[in-house]
């Protein structure tokens, strides 16, 4: 029995001339939940199809459950998939929807209520799809990827449209899910919403692995930064000066010097500002989020 | 594979399409049915292309049946519309992508689709040979056509064959729309170049060169529903529109599944 729910190794794909997804090998151990970050283009949806069998890989390998993506017939029984948004038929109701899933993957029909009432479209399930605002569209998407009690998880963007109730409650469903034992593999431009409930990253740019891993590990690489702030903002500059004479990046931003140094360096800072007489009204280490870590990594911002 | 033919259909017995669908043909079987008799006197004809059926010729075992024949080729392009617009519109909504993920065996989503849609299709046809033979049997005696005969050994012969040629012949129209769906993806593109084919390219070829009615597919179809034509065989038609269909279904089934999903 594999410990992993998603391996890859060497996985590519090439649309004629342009290289969509290059070379990339990760890892998504069972029971986690694993973000999958990078901009828009960076081949995040493509390696998504490839994983269910949706598109054939160009070069590499790939597994799911243990079973070798040539042959999705041997997982996608056990996962579950939104990929590039909710995608229904207008005419049919959301209840609909989801019977015609039901039906076709051999499911249970008791379960389509069930996960209606559960996304919270319980009064709503016999109106019809085109009627859905687009978080609703996306509450049922969810439904539907949860019918066959999926192993593993693989959701696109899932907080699309969502009000930050219903972030909170994706939020919460996803964590719940990998607390039962179900990975959870999900791409989402929000990504402080993914630094809350992941345990592992995978970052894309421009088709390539940027990393792979823990988020932990992530953000451990990551060098803090000191804030500080004095009391008078003339003084700013001043301790710009001190931070670059010991060696050290710094910037102003927002009324505060940004200065990159080990946290250590805080209490030389605090002495040497003393001895010249400014007065630091604030002095504290700071780390990076995601979201700086991201656009630091892919050169993105 | 049961479970696709289960899943399909929910999505066709929906209000607008199937009862939108079956107010066409019972419309259209009866309106074709009874332009025989109404026409029959007419300078016109009372029959497709101006040909004229007389009192003796509906008279016989298989007048019954005339006017089921001659819709036909009408059902088959409902058929056309119908199929290719529930296979394109899975890649217009994007909902293919739910049907692979769900039944990755493409070959059964596809054999599933078309099974369902031929279960859609029978219903038509059983729906148009009610009103057909239902309104001919109310309109004869009207106009001195005797129906002794529709009933006969003969007559319920005649039925069977004309209803086993229609359902061939809009199983094949059907079968060239969802080929059609397949190939341009969306349902306009296809029901567009379907129609526009069947009812406008192919007739005025014929109209130019008569000789090409033999091997067009539509009119191969349209003459399988009437059991032969004074040109061109039963069997001819059977072998030339089969080859047609079965080129067509080998060639979108090739393409279905070996190409990538990717909208």
């Amino acid at each position: 029995m594999t410990n992993t729910a998603i391996s890859v190794s060497d996985l590519s794909k090439k649309y004629e001339d342009r290289l969509a997804v290059s070379h990339i090998n990760f890892e998504v151990p069972l029971g986690t939940v694993c973000g999958f970050v990078g901009p828009n283009g960076s081949g995040k949806t493509t390696t998504m199809r490839m994983l269910l069998g949706l598109i054939t890989p160009t070069t590499g390998q790939g597994h799911i459950l243990g079973e070798p993506i040539e042959h999705p017939e041997k997982y996608l029984s056990r996962v579950g998939a939104m990929i590039e948004g909710p995608a229904f038929y207008p005419a049919l109701s959301g209840y609909e929807n989801l019977m015609v899933l039901a039906k076709l993957g051999g499911f249970p029909i008791e379960r389509v209520q069930q996960l209606l009432d559960k996304v919270g479209l319980e009064d709503r399930g016999k109106s019809k799809f085109k009627t859905y605002s687009l978080g609703m569209k996306q509450r049922l998407g969810i439904a539907a990827a949860l019918l066959p009690e999926p192993q593993l998880l693989m959701l696109d963007e899932p907080t699309n449209g969502l009000d930050p109730e219903g972030i909170q409650e994706v939020r919460a469903l996803l964590r719940d899910l990998a607390n039962g034992g179900t990975t959870v593999f999900v791409s989402s431009h929000l990504l402080s919403e993914l630094e809350i409930i992941s345990d592992y990253i995978v970052m894309l740019r421009k088709g390539e692995i940027v990393f792979a891993g823990p988020i932990g590990e992530l953000m451990a690489q990551q060098q803090p930064t000191i804030i500080a702030k004095s009391l008078k903002k003339s003084d700013l500059k001043r301790i710009v000066k001190i931070a670059k004479e010991a060696g050290h990046h710094a910037v102003i931003r927002d009324e505060s010097v940004h200065i990159l140094a080990d946290m250590k360096w805080a209490a030389v800072l605090n002495e040497a500002a003393f001895d010249a007489g400014i007065t630091l009204a604030q002095l504290a280490p700071q780390l990076p989020n995601l979201e700086e870590t991201f656009f630091e990594m892919t050169g993105d911002k | 594979m049961l479970n696709v033919v289960t899943a399909e259909l929910r999505k066709l017995r929906r209000p607008t399409l199937f009862l939108g669908t079956m107010g066409a043909v019972v419309f259209f079987s009866g309106l074709f049915s009874s332009l025989l008799y109404l026409l029959i006197d007419s300078p016109q004809g009372n029959a497709d292309r101006g040909q004229v059926i007389s009192r003796e010729v509906l008279s016989l075992a298989s007048g019954g049946v005339q006017g089921f024949a001659s819709v036909g080729g009408f059902l088959g392009i409902i058929a056309l519309c119908v199929f290719a617009a529930q296979t394109a519109q899975e890649y217009t909504y994007g909902t293919l992508r739910n049907l692979l993920v769900r039944q990755p065996s493409r070959m059964k989503i596809l054999a599933g689709k078309l099974i369902s849609m031929m279960i859609f299709a029978l219903v038509m046809i059983v729906l148009s040979a009610i009103v057909s033979i239902g309104s001919s049997v109310i309109l004869a005696p009207t106009v001195d056509v005797s129906t002794d005969l529709w009933f006969s050994t003969a007559g319920i012969e005649f039925i069977y064959t004309t209803f086993v040629n229609v359902t061939i012949s809009v199983v094949g129209f059907g079968v060239i729309g969802m080929v059609l769906g397949l190939l341009l993806r969306s349902p306009i593109s296809a029901i567009s170049f379907g129609v526009l084919w069947l009812l406008i390219v192919e007739n005025l070829l014929v109209a130019v060169k008569s000789s090409t009615q033999s091997w067009l597919p539509g009119s191969q179809l349209t003459i399988i529903a009437s059991g032969g034509s004074a040109d061109v065989t039963y069997l001819h038609a059977l072998a030339t529109g089969g080859a047609y269909v079965i080129l067509g279904s080998l060639v979108a089934s090739i393409l279905f599944v070996r190409r990538d999903v990717a909208n």
